[in-house]
């Protein structure tokens, strides 16, 4: 048997998580912690529900570990695009503009 | 693909890999860097979106209460259960369940449809509401002008993440009438759990844009639905 088989039980209790996941994403959006607080909140959970997916039912925490960096590659590649053009739009006051 | 040999190898197995455990590896590698690069795709959408959020968040938030957080709680419900439902679709084909794996197969799919139906739903009303970018109701309709930008947003997010939703019914669906005619054996199921790794990421998508795009603010559940 090629692969690792995962007995259902397992998808049927992480799928019991997602939901509970879910129903805190909506319970939680209702409550009013502040914008940053909020947005925070809201990003972890779905990075739980993510990582979830990512580990169990797309089979990466029974993989390889090269599997396992190419799956982490990606989001970290997606960080470093956020930090940097984030970083650039920071910084436009920081300087003149020559001529202005 | 199986084409007529002379000699005997495994079912499934291509030339150029030594044996199926070497071949299943670079199945998945291949798909997982494919997924990289719709991780960049879709990154840079979400990276338009942070800006706006960070810059304009007034008005992401009046925008965003055109949205009806009802029907994309349902939408990321049913691409959940369609998550599971590939899972098991998986399972049956390394078990060598023939009819099984077709029947969840077929199941998932349904749900993919579901899924497209509500947005269908969602993006009539946008329509019927003329909130499209380049629509002149803007200016009328919102405090702030940036409002139109969260809507070009919205249906660029949204709109390709259908796309990919279409994409995978019809692949789901080739599969599955590969299943079913017999392709695959426990020890070769590549195209079903590659199809498997696609679909589940389409839901990871969603899983970070109904947060991102409908619950911005605060709701009360008491109420009726934002979206009107």
């Amino acid at each position: 048997m090629i692969g690792h088989v995962l007995p259902k039980k397992t998808y049927w209790t992480i799928f019991g998580l997602l939901m509970v996941l879910l129903a805190l994403t909506v319970l939680v959006a209702e409550i009013n912690l502040g914008r940053t607080a909020n947005v925070v909140i809201a990003l972890t959970i779905a990075v739980v529900k993510a990582t979830l997916v990512v580990l169990y039912f797309m089979h990466v925490k029974f993989s390889s570990k090269l599997v396992w960096v190419f799956a982490s590659i990606g989001f970290l590649w997606f960080l470093i695009l956020v930090a940097i053009t984030m970083s650039d739009y920071a910084s436009r006051d920081w300087l003149p503009v020559f001529g202005k | 693909m199986a084409e007529s040999h002379s000699h005997a190898h495994p079912k499934g197995l291509q030339h150029h890999f030594d044996d199926l455990t070497q071949q299943h590896e670079a199945s998945t590698l291949g798909m997982w860097g494919f997924l990289i690069t719709e991780v960049m795709f879709f990154g840079g959408m979400f990276m338009a979106y942070i800006l706006y959020r960070v810059y304009y968040m007034d008005a992401i938030v009046e925008a965003s209460h055109e949205l009806d957080w009802v029907l994309g709680g349902v939408n990321t419900l049913v691409l959940l259960c369609s998550s599971l439902t590939m899972a098991f679709a998986v399972h049956a084909a390394q078990e060598g369940h023939r009819k099984a794996t077709f029947n969840w197969l077929l199941v998932t799919t349904t749900f993919g449809v579901g899924f497209l139906v509500i947005k269908a739903f969602e993006y009539a009303s946008k329509f019927e509401h003329h909130l499209i970018p380049g629509s002149v109701d803007f200016t009328d309709k919102f405090a702030y002008p940036q409002a139109e930008g969260f809507f070009f947003l919205y249906f660029a997010l949204t709109g390709v993440h259908a796309i990919h939703m279409i994409i995978g019914i019809g692949v789901v669906l080739w599969v599955a009438f590969r299943a079913r005619r017999g392709d695959f054996t426990p020890n070769y199921y590549n195209p079903v759990e590659m199809t498997g790794l696609y679909w589940h990421f389409v839901d990871i998508i969603w899983i970070f844009l109904y947060p991102l795009l409908y619950l911005i603010e605060p709701l009360k559940l008491g109420a009726s639905a934002a979206g009107h």
